[in-house]
């Protein structure tokens, strides 16, 4: 986009999602659940009925006309990723299912490949649980150790690089789903690099919502999910530097990952084909292509500011009602709130608000040993994206003072 | 307001979940542990039973939503003093009252009636069974002791 955004155009890309014009339990539905999965466009729904209705087929190996229209939507999916992420090459984009899938294929092939008894994996104490049990799960195949950086009280790292001291690799998630936080991670990648600790940047909240550049991050590996950043569910992709691709054994074997087989043994492909056994989620890549061109159009630096704008409104009137401490940093934060009410359990909270049309999330978000840390049975949690706006953020700053009235009685 | 809403959270639920009564423990007691992963909300329920498999006397101690801690607090009123059988046939006609559509026999239910509005809500229901699916349990182990003297 050659001139900023007005609220004007905001309100037509906001008319890209059919979901959001409907009505829930009889008020305008707010959908504020966006760090769980985001809503999709009609240019991605379409691109998935396109593909299905023309070009459906399976890829790479079929000599056909569908099957090469097939391979090319798929890799073509696959080149606009890469462009996205700033990958140098397109071969370093394998496709996942997610976010999730992505950190367990490092574990499996990369951690088992690396890490020895006694050597140290090194996570932070805001972990999603998909960037802590992969690990729990490889530390206790290797003998390795776990060691966390601590989060300190306004949600953010107490990083210092003595924590690397016999560190093999250092997995970190870009933006807390629980926080807000948005960690510093070409810093904490450099001082990584600086003592040549491999690191993974856990990019589930970060890949739709602010411009990621992989190689100006400095990382070894990024992971994410297409369904956050309007792309369908069940696609996502891992991005790796090529030498440590080449170097990781396969994973899953199957078809599609092979040069030859014998009844004895295989080789196998280069990355990313090497990653990629069994048929892929081809309509899924599709979409995600679609999303990608979508969020493009509009700009990621737009969508940051837009987020940005909605998240600082929605701290500001959160701290407004007695009784509510919004939880993270309080400068400049990813696109969500999350707070603990002291007159309302989240789950009460979260039936209250759904009552009024408002999708909030209650929970512990996936970070139960940062709820246990920070003494919290949960919190409820409002997330943002750029199809939100900041009339939804007031009406909920007006549910949330009536449901006050309503508990504290 | 939004009726729904008003009759899931009645006063007499508000004020068990802020006050829950027969909240601690108890010594020399069967007990169980509870939990809802999926939302945190945990519960530890001490059993006493008598020689006659009656329940003696109970309490809980846990973290939760105001419908599991209300349900919690109103179930151990009401289930203290019970014989077995009697327990069992609350337990029964609760989950009734809170998963289905046609009304149980709400005799001995007292103000656990007033859970009824959980039904409309069906996520909210393993919030309400939460203490009676801990209590199920203790009346397994309890059950244990109680059959050596039949």
């Amino acid at each position: 986009m050659m001139r900023a955004m007005t609220n004007n155009d905001w309100m037509k890309v906001r008319a890209d999602f059919p979901i959001l014009d409907q009505q829930v339990n009889g008020k305008p539905l707010i959908y504020f659940d966006n760090a769980a999965s985001s809503q999709k466009p009609r240019a991605v729904i379409a691109a998935l009925a396109h593909y299905y209705e023309h070009d459906n087929a399976n890829v790479h190996r079929g000599l056909h006309e569908l099957s090469s229209r097939a391979t090319d939507a798929f890799e073509g999916a696959r080149m606009k990723v890469a462009k996205y992420l700033g990958a140098s090459q397109t071969e370093e984009i394998i496709f996942t299912r997610g976010t999730t899938e992505a950190i367990n294929l490092v574990a499996n092939t990369w951690g088992v490949r690396n890490l020895r008894a006694d050597d140290v994996i090194l996570l932070t104490e805001m972990e999603h649980h998909s960037n802590l049990v992969p690990w729990q799960l490889l530390a206790e195949r290797t003998g390795a150790k776990l060691r966390f950086v601590p989060v300190v009280d306004d949600g953010t790292l107490a990083f210092e690089p003595a924590l690397l001291d016999g560190v093999k690799l250092f997995s970190f998630v870009h933006i807390s789903n629980s926080l807000g936080t948005i960690n510093p991670a070409a810093e904490l990648c450099r001082a990584a690099r600086a003592t040549g600790v491999v690191t993974l940047v856990d990019g589930a909240q970060s890949s739709g919502h602010l411009p990621v550049n992989v190689r100006e991050m400095g990382c070894d590996f990024y992971a994410f999910s297409g369904h956050k950043m309007c792309a369908p569910t069940g696609i996502g992709a891992l991005w790796g530097r090529m030498e440590l691709l080449q170097e990781m054994p396969p994973w899953h074997g199957g078809g599609e990952m092979i040069v030859s087989v014998t009844y004895e043994r295989a080789t196998y492909k280069q990355p990313p084909h090497k990653f990629e056994a069994g048929t892929p989620n081809i309509a899924g890549a599709v979409g995600l292509g679609a999303a990608v061109d979508y969020l493009e159009n509009i700009g990621r630096s737009e969508i940051f500011a837009h987020d940005s704008e909605l998240a600082a409104l929605a701290v500001a009137r959160l701290g407004e009602i007695p009784g509510i401490r919004v939880l993270g940093p309080s400068g400049q934060r990813g696109a969500l709130a999350a707070f603990h009410a002291g007159w309302a359990h989240p789950h009460d909270l979260t039936t209250y608000a759904n009552e009024h049309g408002l999708a909030l999330r209650g929970g512990h978000h996936c970070t139960q040993p940062l709820m246990r840390k920070l003494r919290l049975p949960g919190t409820t949690r409002a997330s943002f994206y750029f199809y939100n706006t900041t009339g939804e953020v007031e009406r909920m700053a007006e549910i949330l003072r009536a449901a006050r009235k309503f508990f504290d009685r | 307001m939004n009726d729904e809403l008003e009759e899931l959270y009645q006063q007499v639920i508000l004020d068990h979940s802020k006050r829950p009564r027969n909240f601690g423990k108890l010594p020399d007691a069967i007990h169980v542990h509870g939990d809802n992963p999926s939302c945190g909300d945990e519960i530890r329920l001490d059993v006493k039973f008598g020689p006659d498999g009656s329940v003696a006397d109970m309490k809980f101690t846990g973290t939760g939503c105001a419908i599991s801690q209300a349900s919690a607090s109103l179930m151990t009123l009401k289930l203290k003093g019970k014989p077995r059988a009697e327990a069992e046939r609350l337990m029964h006609n609760f989950h009734t009252l809170v998963t289905s559509d046609t009304e149980p026999d709400t005799k001995g239910l007292g103000d656990l009636v007033l859970l009824r509005g959980v039904r409309k809500f069906p996520q909210r229901v393993k919030c309400a069974m939460l203490a009676w699916r801990a209590f199920e349990q203790a009346l397994g182990e309890g059950g244990a002791v109680t059959t050596e003297g039949e």
